[in-house]
């Protein structure tokens, strides 16, 4: 630990880094441009998200890392260790105990408090992109508050498939102001954006970096006649029988037999742990 | 389709003084002026490169003119569309006026259905109800006669006819005021270019709608145009009625660009 600054990035980028937080969180839902740095992953690993962590972290942290809500996936590992390693912080896989969590694509089922602060990696920061490839244009679309093609996509969905058929990386509206990606997080968790901790974007490979702080007001945006819907899978978690979570099918051999597991696995082992007990385990039992 | 305001006949809808616009030493429109009374269809005529194209541009605030005002007539009183601030600039560009551009792709998304095109100024101007916006889509695109069972394929199925067709409905599902057309027919078959040109000026007339057309077809504007504008070199050499400029050419220009006309 001794070869390397604290959390890897030396002091200045930190000092810039969290510059542009500062600007985020003054203007919530806005994309703060930064010079992101070359890091030792490939873009699209959560470069961002690593940026804005390590800019973040004191030495006093206790650091969680989930990948589409699972602790123990590759890119939720080697994360973790890399602060282990660069940073020699506390780390944890409980949603309680963390101070700082970084996220791939899910938000805990825990609800978060005060003081925690979620980081997440966020691949395309702009919501308007697919509509209108140029950036110049979508800048000048967000000064000017001219968010009717945002709706025109929605709109397709709906002439397409009957329902508004975006399912993750629903796009928001911040405080009746920017139109904000929220990550592609599943629409199940934008209801959880409002939250009482402190959320940080970071786009590693588009350089931009775009902050909720704690008790934001988030909308997602629907039409009158086709209002917004968390939609989930109409299953019980098999492991603990949880009803209110987000859920994986996962296929569980070459016949087609499948499974749904809560796909936040701290909030599911938390709930086993307390004698909850889903199909799966009862049959085992 | 009540958002026009009623006109009122002592001001014009639509008033260019002195629009000047150069390319380095090369002139693109030279000290262009007129008036444009509501209810009324101008054309401009004139060969490539006379600068009809850059007065059109300069007019719908495509182009910064380099000299002169295009004022509009926005609640009552004249305003200097050049020195409004972007966003109502913008805004008028979604509300008030409409461009028709030759090619239908320039005007047109061409990664979004036909109904998702038309509603998109709907949705631009506020519109949050689905049901309501694919009504007044619907409704828009029986007006062109686009079938209705084409309202959810995207434009890139359409023919250039149908394209241009729904470039125009898109443009006026807004009720705008003032429709700058570059060259709408052009690209088109003759029998598509009649078609459009039909329905065209029944809208133009329904609508009580004001439009600038840009062409280069002496036949359009002589089915579309109340008054005529011919420009040469960047400067305006003739305007007047439709009727007499083409019948009776004062201009050696104008009497040469008539005299072109193939009668078959």
């Amino acid at each position: 630990m001794t070869d390397y600054n604290f959390a890897y990035l030396d002091e200045q980028t930190k000092r810039m880094i969290r510059r542009a937080i500062l600007k985020a969180l003054a203007i919530p839902g806005y994309q703060v441009p930064f010079a992101s740095r070359e890091m030792p992953m490939p873009y699209g690993w959560g470069t961002g998200g690593v940026q804005v962590m390590a800019a973040t972290l004191v030495p006093e942290d206790t650091l969680k890392v989930i990948d589409q809500g699972a602790d123990d996936t590759t890119n939720a590992v080697s994360i973790r260790s890399f602060f282990e390693r660069t940073a020699g912080v506390a780390v944890t896989e409980a949603t309680a105990e963390a101070t700082v969590i970084q996220t791939r694509h899910r938000i805990p089922e825990t609800p978060l408090t005060e003081g925690q602060i979620l980081v997440y990696q966020v691949p395309i920061p702009e919501p308007l992109r697919f509509l209108e490839p140029r950036e110049t244009e979508t800048r000048k679309m967000h000064a000017l508050e001219e968010y009717g093609l945002m709706h025109v996509k929605l709109y397709e969905d709906i002439a397409r498939h009957g329902t508004i058929a975006t399912a993750y990386a629903y796009p928001v509206k911040v405080e009746g102001r920017y139109v904000m990606d929220p990550s592609p997080i599943p629409k199940f968790d934008n209801p959880k954006l409002d939250s009482a901790a402190i959320q940080l974007f970071g786009a590693g490979r588009e350089q931009r970096i775009y902050a909720l702080p704690p008790h934001t007001r988030v909308v997602s945006l629907d039409f009158e006649d086709h209002p917004f819907d968390p939609s989930r899978a109409d299953h019980p978690c098999a492991l603990c029988g949880a009803t209110d979570s987000y859920l994986d099918e996962v296929i569980t051999d070459d016949a087609g037999t499948r499974m749904f597991l809560c796909s936040d696995t701290d909030y599911c082992a938390g709930r086993q742990a307390a004698g909850h007990m889903g199909a799966a385990q009862a049959g085992a039992a | 389709m009540n958002m026009h305001a009623t006109p009122t006949p002592d001001t014009p809808l639509l008033s260019v003084r002195g629009l000047t616009r150069t390319y380095g030493a090369r002139i693109g429109c030279a000290d262009v002026s007129f008036d444009l009374w509501p209810g009324e269809v101008m054309g401009i005529v004139g060969e490539s490169g006379s600068g009809k194209s850059t007065l059109l541009s300069c007019m719908a605030g495509h182009l910064v003119p380099d000299t002169g005002e295009v004022l509009f007539d926005m609640g009552g009183t004249l305003r200097d569309t050049l020195t409004l601030s972007e966003p109502d600039r913008r805004r008028l560009g979604r509300t008030d006026w409409a461009f028709v551009h030759q090619h239908a792709r320039d005007g047109l998304r061409m990664g979004v259905s036909a109904g998702g095109n038309v509603g998109e100024r709907l949705m631009a101007v506020g519109a949050r109800h689905y049901g309501d916006i694919r009504a007044r889509a619907a409704d828009w695109l029986d007006r062109v006669e686009i079938a209705a069972d084409r309202m959810d394929d995207r434009p890139t199925a359409f023919s250039g006819g149908m394209q241009q067709r729904l470039q125009i409905a898109r443009n006026l599902v807004t009720g705008p005021r003032l429709v700058f057309m570059d060259e709408p027919t052009g690209g088109l078959d003759v029998s598509v270019q009649a078609r459009l040109l039909d329905l065209l000026r029944g809208l133009v007339r329904e609508m009580g709608l004001s439009a600038i057309i840009v062409t280069h077809d002496l036949a359009v504007v002589r089915l579309l145009a109340d008054r005529l504008m011919v420009m040469k070199d960047g400067r305006v050499v003739e305007q007047g009625l439709t009727d007499q400029v083409l019948d009776d050419p004062q201009h050696g220009y104008t009497q040469l660009l008539v005299s072109s006309v193939l009668q078959v």
